[in-house]
């Protein structure tokens, strides 16, 4: 198997295929490694695919990808350990396409498609294969080690697209150990629902689909992160993410987040009757790692998880960043082979376009934003309790001046959230600059 | 529903030779056991002073790489088409 490829491209997730699949169009030689039996089964995310890049490589690719439903509805819960504050979203404009590039997917089925795509247009994917190392000569990556007989195969140029724990960076000395407070812990369950009851639960028909995220103490126990639950045709899913760090100090059981979100009054009712298929359990990365750097060397790129590029701030976006970035690393690959230099300074190409892009945009403007959640740990705990203690007095009926109740309840929200004052102040800011 | 059965639900293809290891040596002197409270399928466990584990309901996480500050765990994907398969992931 000593052959030389164009490029080798580890983990065959959004990242890697996208690259995969534009450099093998592009007419170059491209193997595609990937651990899993198929591409998709060691893939876990939240649920809801952001598409603005692929629809660009793949006009209307809903029309022959697996997709399950297009979100058009969104809603935001602040859960109490016992009460829900909600509000919502939804929009006739997301029904068109391209359906505001939301998809909800399953990713053994998703990512599996979108590999075959890559094959398709000639590049090389091989499964049931390990990517162990890097070959290295001198500074300069040449190419990987795979677990398996006649494993080490060359290339110009090897894309890491191996996923959050970025071990064949991580092994080269290339990217840091991650940190605790860097990453965080998905864990879902793909629950079965019948489509009839699962539609008329959620209130959406056709192929509309629902996006829920909620907070607090009733979603994560007090704990930083936030749990969610997304219509697929005929499933939820249905999970909580929470920070590491955040997950070691407060010592809670990971296997009882899930639990814990489920029993939750509003949780139980929407999930009602529904049936277990899967249990998942993935990392993320989160927030204020040391972004966008350490992306390239001589003869290797980093894309996507590997290369930590997610947002997790409000809008929970990874596959497209990811896409994105394996876009980016194609066309770097593409002008470094013209050139005829895979140097760490020819391939930076990779890094510039993509600070320039909303990617390395967006990754820097919420940095600040993650950081400011993560300082202020009561936005996870006491204050959805609050916000729903002060929404039950706003409502209760009771024999008393409704002004003298109102004048209370302004003083504990001064008392007893300083700080949701100061962060609408720095959000405020930080949108003017 | 405990973990187990949960894990029934899923499929492995269990490999024969376990791809994370423990140091008991240096995980003993540990002070905070992390890795029996992260792991999302409860696959380390405390039996007396010593923290046993299982590979075979491994979701290949990563959880207890990062909880284990001790050095003590030799972690590894398992070999390519072992360990958990997704489909609905």
């Amino acid at each position: 198997m000593e052959e030389k490829f164009d490029a080798i491209v580890v983990g065959a997730g959004p990242a890697g295929t996208t690259a995969a699949y534009l450099l093998a169009k592009a007419g170059l030689n491209i193997i595609l490694l990937e651990r899993g039996d198929y591409p998709g089964t060691k893939n876990v995310f939240g649920g809801v695919l952001y598409s603005s890049v692929l629809n660009r490589l793949i006009p209307n690719f809903w029309e022959e990808a697996p997709v399950e439903r297009h979100v058009s509805a969104r809603q935001w819960y602040l859960l109490s350990p016992t009460d829900a504050l909600s509000f919502g979203f939804q929009s006739q404009e997301f029904d068109s396409p391209p359906f505001n590039n939301s998809f909800t997917v399953l990713r053994s089925q998703f990512d599996r498609w979108y590999a075959a795509k890559a094959e398709e247009a000639g590049a090389f994917l091989i499964t049931s294969t390990v990517v162990d190392d890097l070959l290295i000569e001198g500074e300069r990556v040449v190419g990987v080690r795979a677990r398996r007989d006649e494993g080490e195969l060359y290339a110009d140029v090897v894309i890491a697209a191996d996923g959050v724990n970025s071990l064949l960076a991580q092994k080269a000395g290339f990217r840091e150990e991650l940190k605790p407070e860097a990453v965080a812990l998905g864990i879902k369950e793909v629950i079965a629902l019948p489509t009839a009851v699962l539609e008329e639960r959620f209130h959406i028909s056709g192929d509309r689909g629902l996006a829920m995220e909620f907070f607090g103490e009733g979603a994560t126990k007090g704990l930083e992160g936030s749990a969610f639950l997304y219509t697929n045709k005929d499933s939820l899913s249905l999970g909580v993410t929470v920070v590491l760090k955040s997950l070691f100090e407060k010592k809670e059981k990971s296997v009882e987040l899930v639990e814990h979100f489920k029993s939750h009054p509003v949780v139980k009712e929407l999930i009602k009757g529904g049936e277990l298929r899967e249990y998942q359990a993935h990392l993320i990365p989160y927030g204020n790692r040391t972004l966008l750097t350490g992306l390239c060397r001589d003869g290797l790129l980093v894309v996507g998880d590997a290369a930590g590029l997610v947002n997790p701030t409000l809008y929970y976006e990874g596959t497209n960043m990811a896409m994105a970035s394996g876009a980016m690393a194609a066309e770097a690959i593409l002008a470094a082979r013209e050139e005829g230099d895979f140097s760490q300074r020819s391939l930076s190409r990779y890094q510039q376009r993509l600070e320039q892009s909303f990617v390395g945009q967006d990754l820097t403007q919420y940095r600040g934003l993650g950081r400011l959640m993560e300082e202020r740990p009561q936005l996870y705990t006491s204050y959805a309790t609050l916000l729903c203690r002060l929404a039950a007095e706003f409502l209760a009926v009771r024999e008393e001046p409704r002004g003298m109740r109102e004048r209370a309840m302004a003083g504990r929200v001064q008392k007893e959230m300083p700080d949701l004052w100061e962060a609408w102040q720095t959000v405020r800011r930080w949108y003017e600059t | 529903m405990e973990i187990a059965d949960k894990l029934a639900l899923n499929k492995f293809s269990v490999d024969t030779i376990p791809h994370l290891k423990i140091d008991q040596e240096k995980c003993h002197p540990c002070p905070h056991k992390n890795c029996t409270l992260v792991c999302p399928v409860s696959n380390y466990t405390q039996e007396g002073d010593r923290v046993v584990l299982s590979w075979e309901g491994c979701l290949e996480c990563g959880t207890c790489r990062i909880a284990c500050d001790q050095g003590s765990l030799q972690w590894q994907y398992p070999r390519g088409g072992f360990g958990i398969a997704y489909r609905l992931g």
